[in-house]
């Protein structure tokens, strides 16, 4: 395996166009592991305009960027973002390359795995550097009720991650960085996909995966009625509404409210789960919340073995009065 | 265009996802998961992929192939996924598959063996991930091996005229993605669950025409294709002190939580 050397990072970009939070992580995390293997960092990003962004990118840690900016990149299509990533893969032979657990790095790292015939851990929670050369993967199996530790025996070795399992290092504009422009004109080549557009869904207040805090309800919650009241207390506290995942499938609150391993991994300061049983696919969702709160009218639901303060009730009865609690404290 | 569509659904048995916690028993040892007290069942997304495909056979005629590969596959299980809708079974069994031994990438390569060995397809449709190995590699895997142009992540699936049309699920909305046939799909839940079969139609898929490969009927040397290797496997450790707040009446529980609440200056 001689010949690999070095850690290198796919970057996305956030919404103006700047460094996606995930991007910084994977540089953090990134970072270690170059200096644990005394290499380089190194990131690849594509997209429309983005030199800017390529060019903070030192800061926080990269010694080389490789800058493919282009119109045709604007918008993500698997084929064209998988032809010019090979490339610069094929080209750097990176030991290790890093993705987010993000809609582009779940959808593009098992591509370019099984193009360049070496292997992946999707979706994990650690890495470490193991016995020279393997990376030590940890992921969530069996939808969170198992943790496997993986090593890959190929290079480069390849692992998607999970949002804030690193931490963004602290910009440091003193730090330089070589910046590449890639030639996009070779790589980009006719396609058999054409992306026709996207359609956003506009959310109303705080993300649900930047909220600091969290009501999520479940199947026992009944109806799109009960959601209005759960939405009431998050705009009390500030937070955002979440749901598991019966909610989502009846069509009582947005597919895209749904928290869980095929929702979204969330870690707010106080996750409040009302008539939510506790299944192991929602947990795998909320488990890295600080504090969490379950209302639940059976005692013997499993959410109370893992959340901090329960109150076994109908929620019905137990919401009203613990939201009229809330605002009074609140405006004392 | 030809008559039809043929589609190529591949679904993988698991230990039923839904079960609690505690039957979920890892052996570390081992290095495996040994389900207690839970039925297989076919892993969730692989069921909505199927959906879809009955659906696409209602609009536009064809067959559906359902392909499984595994070791130990439950003839029930089967069977009442094919009473659904589903014309041919293929199985591909390896004891490779009796240990925690295969990876997506030997798994993508048996199942692409297998549709290769099958014939022509039209459309091949996995679900977005498996419930017990949570990869999502599988099916983009399978595409890439095959050259065929693959969309993943569908929360809805439409053909005409030679090209498949995919909304692609997004965090906040969906993006319209199309490619031209021959194409393969990861389906997403949100297409809606599969449907129940009736009793009746589990007494006839009985009779539907099955095959049964090993790797080595295609040619297949799954264990060489390994690329992952699981080298410690353990139970997370997720529960917590729970502290209960009680009251004479739900209401009075309710306003003490408040008051915990502001106690613990969590407010």
């Amino acid at each position: 395996m001689a010949g690999y050397e070095g850690v290198l990072i796919l970057g996305e970009l956030g919404d103006k166009n700047q460094a996606a939070g995930i991007t910084l992580e994977l540089l953090g995390l990134g970072g270690k592991l170059a200096q644990g293997l005394d290499e380089q960092l190194k990131v690849v990003l594509l997209g429309n305009n983005v030199e800017g962004a390529a060019a903070e990118l030192p800061q926080y840690g990269a010694d080389k960027v490789y800058l493919a900016d282009d119109p045709v990149l604007g918008s993500y299509n698997p084929e064209t973002y998988l032809s010019l990533l090979q490339s610069v893969c094929e080209d750097e032979k990176p030991r290790i390359f890093l993705a987010g657990s993000t809609p582009v790095g779940q959808d593009l790292a098992p591509r370019l795995a099984f193009s360049m015939g070496t292997g992946l851990v999707t979706d994990c929670v650690g890495l470490e550097l193991g016995d020279s050369p393997g990376l030590l993967c940890t992921k969530p199996t069996y939808g969170g009720n198992a943790m496997a530790v993986f090593v890959l025996d190929t290079m480069p070795q390849m692992a998607t991650i999970r949002s804030r399992v690193g931490e963004a290092p602290s910009p440091d504009p003193s730090r330089g960085g070589e910046v590449t422009k890639l030639d996009t004109g070779a790589y980009t080549r006719p396609s058999r996909m054409e992306v026709a557009g996207q359609v956003k869904e506009e959310t109303v207040g705080v993300k649900l995966e930047e909220a600091r805090v969290v009501v999520s309800g479940g199947r026992g919650v009944g109806g799109p009625e009960g959601f209005s009241q759960l939405e009431e207390m998050a705009q009390l506290l500030g937070g955002a509404v979440g749901a598991s995942r019966p909610p989502c499938d009846s069509g009582w609150i947005p597919p895209t409210s749904q928290v869980g391993i095929t929702g979204k991994i969330v870690a707010p300061d106080l996750y409040i789960a009302v008539a939510i049983s506790g299944s192991s696919q929602h947990l795998s969702g909320m488990s890295d919340s600080r504090h969490i709160v379950a209302i639940n009218k059976d005692p013997e639901a499993y959410i109370f073995k893992v959340v901090d303060y329960g109150v076994v009730g109908d929620w019905r009865s137990v919401l009203p009065a613990f939201t009229c609690k809330l605002r009074e404290l609140i405006t004392e | 265009m030809q008559e039809g569509l043929e589609i190529i659904v591949c679904v993988k048995q698991v230990p039923d996802p839904e079960g609690p916690p505690s039957a979920f028993v890892v052996d570390s040892e081992a290095l495996r998961v040994v389900p207690k007290g839970i039925p297989p069942v076919i892993s969730p997304f692989d069921e909505n992929a199927l959906e879809v495909a009955l659906r696409l056979k209602e609009a536009h005629g064809g067959s559906i192939a359902l392909l499984s590969a595994g070791s130990g596959i439950s003839q029930a299980v089967m069977l009442k996924a094919m009473a659904t809708g589903a014309d041919e079974l293929l199985l591909v069994e390896d004891e490779l598959f009796d240990c925690e031994g295969p990876d997506s990438s030997s798994t993508a390569a048996l199942l692409a063996a297998a549709i290769r060995k099958k014939g022509g397809f039209d459309l091949i449709l996995t679900g977005r991930q498996a419930a017990d190995t949570n990869s999502g590699q599988v099916g983009l895997g399978i595409a890439q091996m095959l050259d065929v142009p693959a969309v993943s992540l569908a929360q809805k699936v439409e053909v005409f005229d030679g090209e498949v049309t995919v909304e692609r699920v997004l965090p906040d909305g969906h993006e319209i993605v199309r490619v031209t046939l021959p194409a393969l799909v990861t389906i997403s839940h949100e297409v809606g669950d599969l449907r129940y079969p009736r009793m009746a139609d589990i007494k006839t898929a009985k009779e539907r025409p099955r095959t049964k490969w090993s790797a080595g009927d295609l040619g297949v040397e799954p264990a060489s294709s390994v690329r992952a290797r699981i080298l410690e496997l353990s139970q997370p450790v997720r529960e917590r002190q729970c502290c209960i707040v009680d009251g004479d009446t739900p209401e009075e529980a309710g306003e003490r939580l408040a008051l915990k609440l502001r106690e613990a200056k969590l407010l």
